[in-house]
């Protein structure tokens, strides 16, 4: 009788691509709970919103290109850019606002380029820039963390939350917005370091970084800390991108003068930072793909972060740093090839075989 | 783990990159001790169980044979004999299904036993220090003996690294693989539990063949506790170690053993040699042993039978020649449970075709996976770059970026990303979450690119040729313009030297006049020939000698191309009669030119002997070429009667009996055969990296020689 033919190897390993998306969701529930905590609902509404356009475009857009629907929207990619997206978007941010975003997210920067695996920018921080630029005023509307509003005062309701969402009645969550730790050490440089975190109590409250932030950086550590353990991604990137971030603020921390970047601790535990660091750019489709390469692209994404915070228009830079190395990534994979066994230097990889 | 030996053995071990841990299964088919089965009614017999030149059969259908005959003799350096495993009668020598990757089929010797095993008397050697490590080598070549781990690579080449150079590749370290890396696989656990001091002392033969290295080392995983136990009780007292390392695979490929035993790594493209060191199977060194200590030639091997398609997994000292099927049936195979049929691991065996094929010298393992065992793959996800197959890759290649140069087809990218260093051990597509068959791709870039530059040699050789001719006919076109200035110039002093005459004519009277134009018309041409003449031989032995030279080169060529047209095949002839109509044409210019030549300077003489004289009319120098003509048209018949000889001989040829037609083309083809043999055997002295180009160009000139060799016979049986 005849038996099937199949290359070799012919034993395989249970996990699968869907598996991993499913790990990295799974990880972002500890920030995701700690959003919500200090911040409402407001975070829970941007992920249901992003999870449902996603899909919507993933299933539509893969339908037009005639691809099997199901069997790429059960690698669940699309809903950790949905997720991802909704996770760095201000809480309470008006429902069109995160369907743009996740719309070109998964439209734009993924399927026209060819859907998962081919797309040179990371999704979700192509659809937060592109808000950014075209919506700055709904972008950089924060809620304040629970721990400083108003006594008497609660967090609003989840009805109050989606009236502002959908309706546009913000009325319910007009007491709520504020500025971030990241916001509010920008605008007042010129001050010392000492009265900015003494005179606000953002800064006052916090044990060591802004008030809420820094138990929301630090749920997303331990979220990307199971990645690890998991073996989602390698600590290649993300531990060379937030050395560069600490190296570059205890460099310019200047004493706490009134020219000084901000403590090391504020920068790696407010806004983006741990999220960018274990979610973000461990994106392995658009980062580099060698472990030198990664160490390289993440250092150099922490610099950026830095250099744009400190010295840039954006409190915040994540996205920023992260599509500009996008760029970089095939320049660094050419010229951080492993050493082959056998070889006794690592080559390049556009070295020219004409001999 | 207990220590048998006084000393405890502390060797250091290296770790090596990458690498996977996939789940074992070795304990299935260590339940039951090491099994045999019935003697098969039929058994077969690839000519080519080796990696080399497959072996030649020796024995013709209906011969009856004994266990351990030799029924093919090997062929040139790089082969091995063919054993009968048991007795009885060959029944057929004809293609069958081989087992390959690719299920092609190949030239066997079909045997129908007897069922009586009835065994011929072997040369025993109580001591083989007496003999001469060649002799010895020789023994286990005679024995039929290729690299029973799985590859199949001739033993007695491995154990001469110095190609016959003294001094070359002197051999520091000498290493048994008992590593079997591989799930499912126990057949090497099993030997060296059962034939721990055959091993042993094998170790100590090739050791003493290689000139007794320093270092003699076992290597074994530390999965195997029974084993290691059994070999350090075989080695106590020997100097022989055993290296006991972590699991993981693949820690049992050649350069992967060498990195954890030694630190060392092979380079690219060098075999381990040229490290001073060698690598042996251990069921390679067990038979070696055997082949020289009891003059048994290798008609058995142990081979592990598993999988849950089966009813009993265990492992079988099995008769080479063995079909699969009847393997398979005696241990309670049940086909319809089986997913597929896997010769060799998981991780590099192959899918087999069906169970007709035989067990051969490299078969270590027939795996029968049911379905839940080993599922159809499912179907590759997007690759999304993860890196996990890059953290598993023992050689420290990016096969991420390999897959994606690969389906791009991006080949001078897939080569600087070192391609070709890929040893396909699977460990990438093991890991990889979205089931991409990584190592499809590989090969597949590898066979392209292997096609290619055979393709670029071909095109360079070709270029050559054309730059060759456009530079020999630029430098004929400058030689021709030298020619033509210097024609024009001397052409010029003759019309002066006329002018001047005619001016002295004038002078002397107005009535020659006439008489002297009439003459001028008459000399200047003439004069022309003359210059010409003295252009073209300012040496004239020189320009003769370089013309004869054209000549004779035209020759030989003509010459050559037409013994090549008579011993060419069928489909070459009409090339070379292209050829070979064109060295004609060459030959004749050739000639012509010459006799032109001759025969000008001939006139030359002339016309310098009659200098006082008139110059000659140019009817006359005319003449006297035609007196020439004869000699220059019997070296033209020459010429017409090479090339009738040539057709004569191939229409000789055609004419010829279809058997002596045979015997020439035998002979030399085998001339050929030969002459590729000399050449393989230097390159692999040399490690060169045509290695591969030369055995398939040997392969196929032996296959051919083989079909030569059955036509003739099947033509003398018919006779």
């Amino acid at each position: 009788m005849a038996f099937i033919r199949v290359t070799s190897p012919h034993a395989h390993i249970a996990t699968t691509t869907g598996d991993v998306m499913r790990w990295v969701i799974l990880a972002t529930i500890p920030g995701l709970v700690a959003l919500s905590h200090f911040f409402g609902w407001g975070t829970i509404i941007n992920i249901v919103i992003a999870s449902v356009t996603a899909l919507a475009c993933e299933a539509l857009v893969l339908f037009l290109r005639g691809r099997p629907v199901l069997f790429y929207l059960k690698d669940c990619s699309a809903l950790v850019t949905a997720i991802l997206l909704g996770l760095a978007l201000p809480p309470y941010a008006p429902w069109w606002i995160v369907f743009i975003g996740t719309a070109s997210a998964i439209i734009l920067a993924k399927q026209l380029y060819g859907g998962l695996g081919y797309n040179p920018f990371n999704p979700a921080m192509v659809g937060y820039v592109i808000l950014l630029i075209s919506f700055p005023v709904e972008m950089t509307r924060w809620a304040i963390p629970e721990t400083l509003i108003a006594d008497g005062e609660s967090l609003p309701s989840l009805i109050s939350a989606l009236q502002a969402v959908f309706i546009g009645n913000t009325t319910g969550i007009d007491g709520f917005t504020g500025a971030t730790p990241l916001d509010l050490f920008k605008s007042q440089q010129g001050l010392l370091v000492e009265q900015i975190t003494s005179e606000n109590s953002i800064f006052s409250l916090a044990s060591f970084s802004g008030v809420g932030w820094e138990w929301v950086n630090i749920s997303f550590l331990l979220g990307g800390l199971f990645l690890l353990y998991k073996r989602a991604f390698t600590w290649h990137a993300p531990v060379s991108m937030l050395a560069a971030l600490a190296i570059m603020a205890t460099l310019f921390y200047d004493g706490g003068s009134s020219d000084s970047g901000g403590s090391v601790l504020l920068h790696l535990f407010s806004g983006g930072t741990m999220l960018g660091a274990f979610f973000i750019i461990t994106d392995p489709v658009s980062s580099a793909t060698s472990n030198k390469g990664r160490m390289i692209y993440g250092a150099s994404i922490g610099i950026l972060i830095y250099i744009i915070r400190i010295w840039g228009n954006y409190p915040d830079a994540i996205a920023f740093a992260v599509l500009l190395m996008n760029f970089a990534a095939p320049f660094i994979d050419y010229y951080t090839l492993p050493r082959t066994y056998g070889h006794t230097k690592s080559e390049r990889a556009t070295r020219s075989r004409d001999q | 783990m207990t220590q048998p030996t006084s000393k405890p053995m502390l060797i250091k071990t290296y770790n090596i990159p990458g690498g996977i841990h996939p789940p074992e299964n070795k304990v299935q088919s260590m339940q039951l001790p090491l099994g045999e089965i019935a003697i098969p009614n039929e058994l077969v017999f690839p000519l080519n169980q080796h990696i080399g030149t497959p072996a030649d059969p020796i024995v013709n259908v209906g011969d009856t044979v004994l266990a351990g005959e030799k029924i093919a003799e090997a062929v040139g350096g790089l082969s091995v004999p063919v054993h009968a495993s048991t007795s009885g009668t060959i029944s057929a020598i004809e293609d069958r299904v081989l087992p390959h990757t690719a299920g092609i089929t190949g030239p066997c010797i079909v045997l129908t036993s007897d069922g009586q095993h009835k065994t011929i008397a072997y040369t025993e050697v109580k001591d083989y220090h007496s003999l001469q490590p060649s002799q010895l080598i020789e023994k286990i070549r005679d024995a039929g003996i290729a690299g029973l781990g799985g590859a199949g690579f001739p033993t007695a080449i491995k154990l001469n690294p110095s190609g016959g150079i003294e001094g070359q590749n002197t051999i520091n370290t000498l290493i048994l693989n008992g590593t079997e890396c591989e799930p499912y696989i126990t057949a090497d656990d099993r030997l060296m539990q059962d034939y721990a001091d055959d091993v042993v002392a094998g170790a100590e033969l090739l050791a003493f063949i290689l000139g007794s290295p320093q270092r003699v080392v076992i290597g074994i995983e530390d999965n195997k506790p029974n084993a290691i136990k059994a070999i350090q009780t075989a080695a106590q007292g020997s100097s022989v170690e055993v290296s006991v390392f972590p699991t993981k695979y693949p820690s049992g490929g050649e350069k992967q053993l060498i990195q954890i035993l030694t630190g060392q790594e092979v380079a690219s493209g060098t075999i381990p040699a040229s490290l001073g060191i060698v690598v042996q199977n251990v069921g390679t060194a067990m038979a070696a042993y055997r082949a020289v200590r009891y003059g048994e030639p290798l008609t058995w091997r142990i081979t592990t039978c598993v999988g849950e398609a089966l009813h009993t997994q265990r492992n079988i000292k099995v008769l080479l020649g063995t079909p699969v099927q009847h393997m398979l049936s005696e241990n309670g195979f049940n086909a319809t449970q089986a997913s597929r049929l896997i010769m060799g691991g998981p991780m590099m065996g192959f899918a087999l075709p069906n169970t007709d094929v035989p067990i051969v010298k490299t078969t270590n393992c027939i795996i029968a996976p049911s379905q839940s065992e080993m599922p159809e793959p499912p179907p590759a996800q997007a690759c999304i770059r993860c890196g996990l197959c890059a953290e598993a890759c023992p050689a420290s290649l990016l096969p991420q970026q390999l897959y994606w140069y690969a389906k791009a087809e991006e080949y001078e990218r897939l080569q600087n990303h070192n391609l070709f260093d890929c040893i396909e051990c699977g460990a990438c597509s093991y890991v990889c979450p979205s089931a991409i068959p990584l190592v499809q791709y590989y090969r597949a870039a590898k066979g392209v690119i292997r096609y290619q530059e055979q393709e670029k040699i071909k095109s360079d050789h070709a270029r050559q040729r054309f730059e060759f001719r456009k530079l020999r006919i630029e430098r004929a076109e400058q030689e021709k313009e030298e020619k033509r200035q210097a024609r024009k110039q001397a052409a010029e002093k003759a019309k002066r030297l006329a002018a001047e005459k005619k001016a002295a004519a004038a002078a002397s009277g107005e009535a020659d006049a006439s008489k002297n134009t009439a003459q001028d018309a008459g000399a200047d041409p003439v004069a022309a020939a003359i210059a010409k003449m003295q252009a073209k031989a300012q040496d004239p032995a020189a320009e003769k000698a370089k013309l004869e030279r054209a000549v004779s080169s035209a020759q030989s060529r003509f010459e050559k191309l037409e013994s090549r047209f008579i011993d060419a095949e069928e489909d070459q002839r009409e090339k070379l009669e292209a050829q070979l109509k064109q060295a004609e044409v060459r030959l004749k210019d050739a000639k012509k030119n010459l006799s032109h030549f001759l025969e000008a300077q001939i006139l030359e003489t002339q016309i310098e002997s009659t200098k006082p004289e008139k110059p000659k009319s140019p009817e006359k120098a005319d003449s006297e070429t035609n007196k020439l003509k004869p000699a220059d048209e019997k070296s033209l018949d020459a010429a017409a009667a090479a090339i009738e000889r040539a057709k004569a001989k191939s229409e000789a040829m055609a004419s010829m009996s279809q058997e002596d037609k045979l015997k020439t083309q035998l002979a030399s083809l085998e001339a050929r055969v030969q002459k590729a043999r000399e050449k393989l055997q230097k390159a692999e002295a040399e490690g060169s990296e045509h290695i591969s180009a030369f055995r398939t160009g040997l392969e196929k000139m032996e296959t051919k020689l083989a079909t030569t060799q059955k036509e003739l016979e099947t033509l003398k049986e018919s006779n």
